[in-house]
This record gives C-alpha cells, structure tokens and sequence, in this order.
C-alpha cells in the first residue's frame, strides 16, 4: 500500500513545482522586453529628442515631439469625446436594469469590446476620413473614443450597481431631482471606479495602432491641427520600427520607452490609487 | 469488555497564535457512538477536524500531541493514510456534483487509484448503500447523478461513500444540522446499525440528538475537555457545573 | 400672481417633496417656488431623454459599424462572389483576389499561439486560484500577468522584430528550414505571450470559486493536492475555463500591430508554420492605405467583415458561457 501512495504524494508534489515554474515562467518574457525596451532606448531620449521632429532620411539626430505633441492632443480629444457619453452611458444601464432597451444596449457594449481595432479602424475611415476628404487627427480620436467607450461604460455600470438603492432613495427623498441625485449623489460616490475605468481607457488607447494607420495617419510635422493628419507615438514606432533606417530605428526604440513607461505607470498608478479611493459604503 | 480505538493525549490546536483546544486526553471505545457537544467556538468541531488531520488544510493551523489510533500516532503518519483509516461526514452533504451515484460511492477508490474488478466495485456500492438504507431508492437510478436526491438522502450518499472505504472510525460534523426533521431521524437510525462495525464520533449541537444516539458524551468548553461520560449519567448528573450549565440551557 | 396647473395625478417625487416642505416651512413665494419647480422637472426629462440616448447611441454604433463593413464590401461581393472566400491566390496587381492565404494565417497564428499559451494561462490560474490565493508575492505575480496585457502591441512587435526574430531564423537554421525569422512561428510566439493574461485571471476567478465543501470531501476521502485540482476542481470549472480560452482565441484573432511587425507580409499560403505569411488583419494594415482600385478596397474590408462577424461570434459565446457558470 506505502509506495502507490508515495508515487501519489510525488505526483501530486511533482504537479506543484510544475504549475509554479509555468506561473512564474510567463512573466519573463515582459520583464525581459522591459529591460531590453529601457536599455534600448534610454539612451536615446534627451531634450533634444523630446523637442525636435525627425529629421528627413539621411540626416542624424531629430526627435519626436510631433508625435509626443499628437498623442497628447488625440488622446485628450478622445477622452473629452468618450468620458461624458461613456459616463452617461453607464449610468443609463445602471439605471436601467431590466428595460429591452437597457439589454440589447448592454449587448452592444460587450460586443464592441471584443471588434478588433483594425475594423475600428476601417469605419472610422468611411465615417470620417472619407466624407471629409483627407486624413486627420479627429477621426483618430473618434475612432480611440469608439475603443474607449465599453471600458468606461463597464466600469461606471458597474461601480453604481454597487450602490445601495437607499442612496438614490435618500437623495430622492430630500426633494432632489432625477439628474441632481445622479450628479451630485451617485456619481460622486462611485467617483473611484469611474475613475479607474477612465484611465484604464486612456492606458488602453494610448498604445494603439491599428485604428490610427488610415485615420490619423501620420505627419512628419509638429502639428496641432485636429482637422489635418496627426502623429502619434505608436504611429511613429510602427513606421519607424520597419523602416530600413537605423537613424528610425533609434527613434522608435526612444519612442518605444516613452509609450511603455507611460501606460505602465498609469495602469500601476490606477490600481493603487483606487485602494485608497474607495468610498467606505 | 470495551478496547479502546482511539485516544488523543495531551492534543493541543491553533490557529495562527489562537489556542483553540487545549490539551484534549480523551479514550474512544470502540464500536461506540460518542457525542461531542459544546457551544460554539469551543473547540469541538477542531478537535474532530484533527483527528483525521483536515485541521491543517486551513492555512496557518497546527496541533501538537498525540492521537493514537490502535496505539499508532496519527500524527506522525501522511494524511492519506489516516484519511483513509477514518472517514468523515460533513454539516453540508457535498456529494460530487459530476458524478453519479454509483461513481460518488465509489470515489474514495476512484480518487485513491485503487483499481478494482467491476464486480468488486458493483458489490462495495451496493454494500454501502445497504448500510445507509439508500439502496432500495436509489438501486435503479446509479448512473444518475444525485442531484435530484433530498438533502437527507444526499447526506445519506456521502456516509455510503464515507463508509465505502472501510474506515476504522467514522468523524460526523454536524451531519444533521443542515438537514429538516424526517431527514435527520432516518440519519440517525443509521447510527444505530453504523456503530455495529464502525466507531462513530459525532459533533453535534444538539443536546436531544446528543442523548438520543450516543452512549458517552464529552463536553467542551473553552477549548477543554470538560467532562466525558456515560450519556445517561451525564445528561441527569453532571459532575461539573459548566456541564450542568450547559445542559440547563444557562448557554448554548 | 401666475397660477400654472400643475398635473395633480401625475407629480414627481420632487414636486410632492417640494410641495410638503413649503407647506410646513416659511411662507415662500410660491410663483418662483412653482418655476424653479418648472425648470428642475424639464431639466430632469431632459436628462432622463439624454440618458436613453445614450443607451441607444451603442446600439446604433455596433450597427452602424456592421452596416459600414457590408454596403463597402458590396462591390467585392458582387465582383468575386463567395469563391473569393476559398481563393487561394492574392495577386491585386492582376486583380486577382483570394482570401484563403488571410484566413489560413489567422487560423494558424491564432491556434498555435492558444496552444502554446494554455499551459500557461492554466498554471498561473491554477497557482493563484488554489495554491495561493493570497500573500504578497501571489498578488505581485497577479498584477505583473496583468501588465502583460497592458503592454501595447506596437511594442511587443518592434521588440518581437529585433529580439525574437534573429533568435527564431538561427533556430531554422539549425533545422534546416529557409531562415526567415519572420513567419507564423514567430507571430505565434509573440501572440502566446499577449494572450496569456486574458485566460489567467478568467481561469483564476473560476478556479476561486469552487466550493471548499466539495475538495474537503475529497481530502477526507484521502485525495492529494493534485488528484483534488484534477478530479474536483478542473471538472467544477470546465466551463468557465473554456470561456477563458475562447476570450483568449477573440483576442488572438483580432490582433493587429505585433502579427503585422512578425509575420513576414506574404500572401501567398504559407508552406508551413516557419514560413511568412498574413493574417487578415494584417494585410488590412499593409494594404489599405494602398489599394488604389475599389474593388481591391472592397475585397480588404470584405476581411475586416469576415474578422468583426468572427470575433463577435466567439466573445459571445465565451460571455454565455460564463454568465451559465456564475448563474449556476
């Protein structure tokens, strides 16, 4: 009987250190493209760098400001655009949690999380670029915006369903209206996970590609026009990335640690702070 | 002439730093029912837990001391082989909900990698289901799964498949507490016919049940074994005033 | 003094409240009372419309999408017909257009990067679901998987292109295969990383969830640690980690930037998995900008179309069937 049960205790033993080599095995990968990533292009980030546009093919030394100056625009532009609608959104479907409406509404957000970006990409271009003849930041927004939509609504729907009826019932029962209880009530107190989700859709978008290539397409040029085409910093790696020049090539590894450490930084800076946010019920 | 099956000495367990029993001796004769009682937090559910060593699955649980079984220290043995020597019956029936019925009597060997022939397998489920008197209600419907089983009938499930495994000693947490009044008296007349080749110790908060299926009943209290003794003389002259408290209902 | 009628059986909270307090409080001007009353229940409507708008905007958005990908596909529906689906060959200089090499190099890239990931997706949900699900280094592991989903695939293309990818062409050399580096082998790699995330923590939230009823009785019937994860647990949450596995497959298969920067931008039906090749999304990003004539445009969002009609199927059938599970 003892040796089938000790093969028994030595698989099961066995089956520990395995799934914990695997477990921590995965996250090699990120911490070895960190590292690569930062060594790669640290040394290519100054002033000088942060400042200047690229310079055309041949010449040294440039920098990436244009695109530094157009994800900041595209991105804020984006946000102003789904921040509201989003907000508003979740708190409809919190609101309205068993009309035919809310459903197929709700439906409709899951089923925009999951359009790959590329298609979001593509609308964006008939929607936009299309009826207005040409490329520009705006419809990169737009189409950032779209993307951004389902994780704001997701996590204000889900934040305000956390709150108890009697708050809503309180608000109401002090003469307040309908939009007062929401706004000055049940917004605020749920103010964390709005906010977590918010930033999350920023640290989401910031790194996108895909639904800028025929939206925003790019400028060589630093540029604050939202009607015109706009650079951006993941625009910039990609071009510059498969380009066959190596003075490209040191632009994007600098770019490349700007992006990365920027959305790490807000996706550790958002959880952590929403610890501290939450509003004791 | 009564031979002991189980004896703890000096059996302490903790939680992390909580000292929650304290220095357990207690002597279980064999082929008896013993009932243990106490109000809640006294220890007696660890106690139990402990002597088929489920006490340190829960993270930062210890115990020191002894528990013999047929004079061999349980602590010092692997789990499993306690485990398999002494079965336990839970305060919820948790039948395996993926299996059938015939599959849940049979787990233990299942789970154990015993193999058996099918006819060996066939007659241990009809054994055990015989013995908790589910055999005739359930004898056509094996390869179904026992989720449409009351609860009685559920928790009767889990005892076929506690005593499948041919235990020496057979731990009951509670094993009616969850169950309603008809459920729990066809389980107890079960106890009656168990304890004939099992020894049976039953946490029970129970005092009616406690008097109802045991012959001898140790009382914790505070993490002590307070008082141990025949039932009857327990229940109409307890030695102790914390028992007789008890039993009054001064505190449950 | 103006006297409106007010709607007698049909007043809001807020007038009802508005009215008790001013009959109990001060005497208080009742027609400024009565307008700002006014405005508050006009505002109120006015948000409530807003409100529903919105609701509505996202249905109108995801039908406005599927609308925008079929009528621009129209002119390569009608042109190519359903041939164009199992075409095996993309010439558009010649205007020949067949989208079998995209769908073969999705599928390809997709399930082997599933394959390769699932051991691991498994392992870290296995590891914080039932192992240890809590302590410091656990969580730490927890938000650094995490992160890995947090990494823009632009990044993980450029680093796949610099890193990965010499690494893989030595690799072909050794055996003896044309030593491109770029290929479905390699954007499989890189996919496998990215996907991992996605089934973890839907593979750890289920894992959690099992009834520590039901692996104690297991225990006490003298299971080990292994044989209660194999014949309790992994059972109990069947479903829920198939979910987590075709959550990880919609992501898979609608990744973009990093299969593009891999994969080699050849439309031709790779030979085998070390080959270069596309994926429809893919080609989509190489080839848009330039497609000069429409029905080449069209044949491109034709894939876009197929990919939406795909990956929307699959995300909600893996959201059915854990909403099944949770609701169970």
């Amino acid at each position: 009987m003892s040796s089938p049960i000790k093969y028994r205790i030595g698989k099961s033993k066995a089956f520990q250190v395995l799934t914990t080599t695997l477990a921590f095995a995965c996250v090699v990968p990120l911490i070895y493209i960190l590292i690569y990533i930062l060594q790669a292009g640290i040394t290519k980030i100054n002033w000088h760098f942060l400042m200047n546009v690229p310079k055309p093919v041949g010449e040294t030394g440039g920098g990436i400001a244009n695109a530094l100056l157009g994800t900041l625009i595209i991105i804020l532009v984006a946000a102003a655009i789904a921040i509201p609608i989003g907000i508003l959104c979740g708190v409809y479907l919190s609101e309205n949690k068993k009309s035919k409406l809310a459903y197929w509404s709700r439906l409709c957000v899951d089923i925009l999380q999951g359009v790959p970006s590329i298609v979001i990409g593509i609308v964006a271009y008939f929607w936009l670029v299309k009826p207005l003849g040409g490329f520009s930041a705006l419809s990169g927004s737009v189409a950032l915006a779209i993307m951004m939509l389902p994780i704001v609504i997701r996590s204000t729907e889900e934040t305000l369903k956390l709150l108890p009826d009697t708050l809503r019932e309180a608000g109401f029962a002090l003469g307040m209206p309908f939009h007062r209880v929401i706004l000055k009530v049940i917004i605020p107190c749920g103010i964390s996970g709005i906010l977590s989700g918010v930033m999350l859709s920023v640290a989401r978008v910031a790194g996108e590609t895909a639904p800028l290539l025929f939206t925003a397409f790019g400028n060589p040029y630093l540029s604050a026009n939202i009607t015109k085409p706009m650079q951006s910093l993941p625009l910039l790696i990609f071009n510059y990335a498969t380009s066959p020049y190596n003075d490209w090539h040191d632009l994007a590894w600098g770019a490349s640690v700007i992006l990365l450490v920027f959305v790490l930084v807000l996706n550790i800076f958002t959880k952590l702070i929403t610890r501290k946010w939450k509003v004791q019920l | 002439m009564e031979s002991t099956i189980v004896k703890s000495i000096d059996y302490n367990a903790y939680f992390g730093d909580n000292h929650v029993v304290k220095n357990v001796n207690i002597e279980i004769p064999k082929n008896h029912v013993i009932a243990v009682m106490g109000p809640s937090g006294c220890g007696k559910t660890t106690f139990l837990r402990g002597i088929n060593r489920m006490h340190e699955l829960i993270p930062n649980a210890t115990a020191n001391g002894k528990i013999l079984l047929n004079n061999e220290d349980v602590m010092q043995m692997h789990p499993i082989f306690v485990r398999l020597k002494i079965g336990m019956v839970f305060q919820r029936p948790n039948p395996f909900p993926n299996l059938s019925i015939y599959d849940n009597v049979i787990a233990g060997y299942k789970l154990n990698g015993i193999k058996l022939k099918k006819e060996e397998r066939d007659k241990i489920v009809e054994e055990s289901l015989t013995k908790v008197a589910l055999w005739k209600e359930v004898k056509d419907s094996l390869t179904k799964k026992g989720s449409f089983l009351s609860g009685g009938q559920q928790q009767r499930l889990c005892i076929a498949r506690a005593v499948a495994m041919q235990p020496e000693v057979l731990l009951f947490d509670e094993p009616t507490s969850a169950l309603d009044p008809i459920s729990t008296s066809t389980v107890e007349e079960l106890f009656h016919e168990l304890k004939k080749n099992y020894t049976l110790i039953i946490v029970t908060h129970n005092m009616q049940q406690a008097a109802r299926v045991s012959d001898r009943t140790a009382f914790f209290y505070v993490g002590e074994l307070v008082e141990y003794d025949d039932t009857k003389k327990m229940f109409t002259n307890p030695k102790d005033i914390r028992t007789q408290n008890y039993i009054t209902g001064r505190f449950s | 003094m103006n006297s409106t009628s007010i709607d007698k059986d049909n007043l809001t909270l807020s007038e009802v409240s508005l009215g008790v307090i001013g009959s109990v409080g001060k005497p208080i001007k009742v027609g400024q009372k009565v307008k700002r009353l006014y405005r508050q229940i006009r505002t109120e409507n006015v948000f409530k419309r807003t409100l529903v708008l919105m609701g509505l905007l996202m249905i109108v958005l995801v039908v406005g999408i599927l609308l925008t990908l079929v009528v621009e596909s129209m002119p390569s529906m009608k042109a190519l017909g359903l041939k164009y689906l199992w075409g095996k060959t993309w010439d558009p200089v010649q205007d020949i257009y067949g989208a079998y090499p995209f769908l073969l190099g999705t599928l390809l890239t997709s399930f082997l990067a599933l394959i390769i990931s699932i051991p691991f997706s498994i392992a870290v949900a296995i590891f914080l679901g039932e192992y240890y699900p809590k302590g410091w280094l656990p969580d730490l592991l927890k938000n650094t998987v995490e992160l890995i989903a947090a990494v823009p695939s632009v990044i993980y293309g450029f680093w796949g292109l610099a890193v990965l990818v010499p690494i893989v062409r030595t690799f072909e050399t050794k055996i003896g295969v044309e030593p491109v580096g770029v290929g479905i082998f390699s954007s499989s790699l890189i996919l496998a990383v990215m996907i991992i995330p996605y089934g973890a923590s839907l593979g750890r939230s289920v894992i959690q969830m099992v009834p520590s009823n039901l692996k104690e009785a297991a225990y006490s019937l003298g299971a080990t640690r292994w044989e209660v994860i194999r014949s309790v647990i992994i059972p109990y949450t069947k479903s829920g980690l198939f979910a987590g596995i075709l959550l990880s497959l919609g992501r898979a298969l609608g990744e973009t930037m990093a299969v593009t920067m891999v994969i080699g931008n050849t439309s031709i039906i790779p030979k085998n998995i070390f080959a270069p090749g596309n994926t429809m999304a893919s080609v989509i990003a190489n080839e848009f900008t330039e497609a000069d004539k429409p029905v080449y445009l069209s044949a491109l969002i034709e894939l876009g179309l197929v990919l939406f009609l795909v990956t929307v199927v699959i995300n909600m059938i893996g959201k059915r069937v854990i909403s099944r599970f949770t609701n169970e």
